[in-house]
């Protein structure tokens, strides 16, 4: 269990460029007025941030994680509660990479 | 008797926030030792890959900062490359920060600190059904941050007899929670566009390496959306 001085300060200095860049839009954003065209950018985030995370993880993979994708997909649109469609994505996921 | 109103309401609050994130602090605790396991394996001891999951708290960045420490650079360099690793959570945090108006400013700066990518998306979930309150931000971000430190630690030590959790399909868990939250904020055709945009824009990640897809499919999508924005909406 050993801790040198100079990991400590990278750690220290990571630290600070990871929490910095979760401060920034809201300190830059606090107070202003979004109205029109920069409202519409920001309410495009949310979407535009899960999609980004998303395709990649479901599409660019094997078939397992695409079936699964789909059957996610399917639950989330029927609106089942959180937990179910997780649950439903990570077991059908195992399911098929069983059969693999 | 007010007092004694809101106490209750900020209790039953974080206790949302924590039965909503409660399916990711199960999914985390592989990936924190698999981790763990990378970092002793780079020469970091379980103490200090401990300290590093609590103080830096994002693995994305935490994998980033172990690769470029030994190479021996500048830290500037490493502070930079952190800074555009995590280039996503500027946005994430511009667009939680809707929903925070009312939240004292440093009370917000505090609970930022817990703002991972899977808090993000729950709390944005919440936030288009129900008033953010801090005790539901508090609930739903800080109970992952301990989780991640303590599987780090058990990673460290343990090492690889610690499975990945691809088994039961933990890996997936992330993408299918983001699924889920993603078909709250279908709103139309106009959605459909911006969507199609970031899906076709991560692409990015065969050719660029890093995290920076994220970044691109979100900007473009955005860019979308200006572009088709009207005045009547």
């Amino acid at each position: 269990m050993s801790l040198t001085a100079s990991t400590l300060i990278i750690i220290l200095c990571a630290g600070l460029a990871t929490y910095g860049t979760r401060l920034a839009g809201y300190w830059l954003l606090r107070n202003a007025n979004m109205t029109g065209r920069t409202k519409a950018a920001l309410d495009a985030v949310p979407p535009a941030i899960l999609m980004a995370v998303i395709a990649p993880a479901v599409f660019l993979q094997d078939w397992p994680e695409m079936v699964a994708g789909a059957v996610t997909i399917a639950a989330a649109l029927f609106r089942l509660p959180l937990l179910v469609v997780i649950v439903l994505g990570c077991a059908t996921v195992a399911l098929l990479r069983m059969v693999v | 008797m007010v007092q004694a109103g809101s106490t209750l309401t900020a209790r039953s609050e974080f206790r949302e926030g924590l039965k909503d994130i409660s399916p990711m602090v199960i999914a985390y605790a592989p990936i924190a030792a698999l981790w763990g396991t990378i970092a002793v394996s780079k020469g970091l001891s379980p103490l200090e890959a401990f300290l590093m999951s609590l103080g830096v708290y994002s693995g994305t960045a935490q994998f980033v900062a172990t690769d470029l420490w030994h190479l021996g650079l500048p830290l500037a360099y490493l502070i930079f490359t952190l800074g555009t690793v995590g280039l996503r959570h500027v946005l994430m945090s511009a667009s939680v920060s809707r929903h925070m108006q009312g939240f004292p400013r440093g009370k917000a700066s505090f609970l930022l600190f817990w703002l991972t990518d899977e808090a993000w998306a729950i709390i944005e979930r919440r936030a288009l059904t129900t008033p953010l309150t801090p005790a539901y931000f508090f609930g739903a971000s800080f109970p992952l941050w301990p989780n991640w430190a303590l599987f780090t630690l058990i990673g460290a030590l343990v090492g690889k007899a610690f499975g990945d959790g691809r088994a039961i399909g933990l890996d997936f868990a992330f993408a299918a929670m983001f699924i889920a939250v993603l078909a709250g904020f279908w709103k139309g055709p106009r959605t459909g566009a911006i969507l199609a945009a970031s899906a076709a824009a991560c692409a990015a990640k065969i050719w660029i390496s890093g995290g920076w897809y994220i970044l691109i499919g979100g900007a473009v999508g955005m860019l979308v959306a200006v572009l088709t924005y009207r005045e009547d909406t």
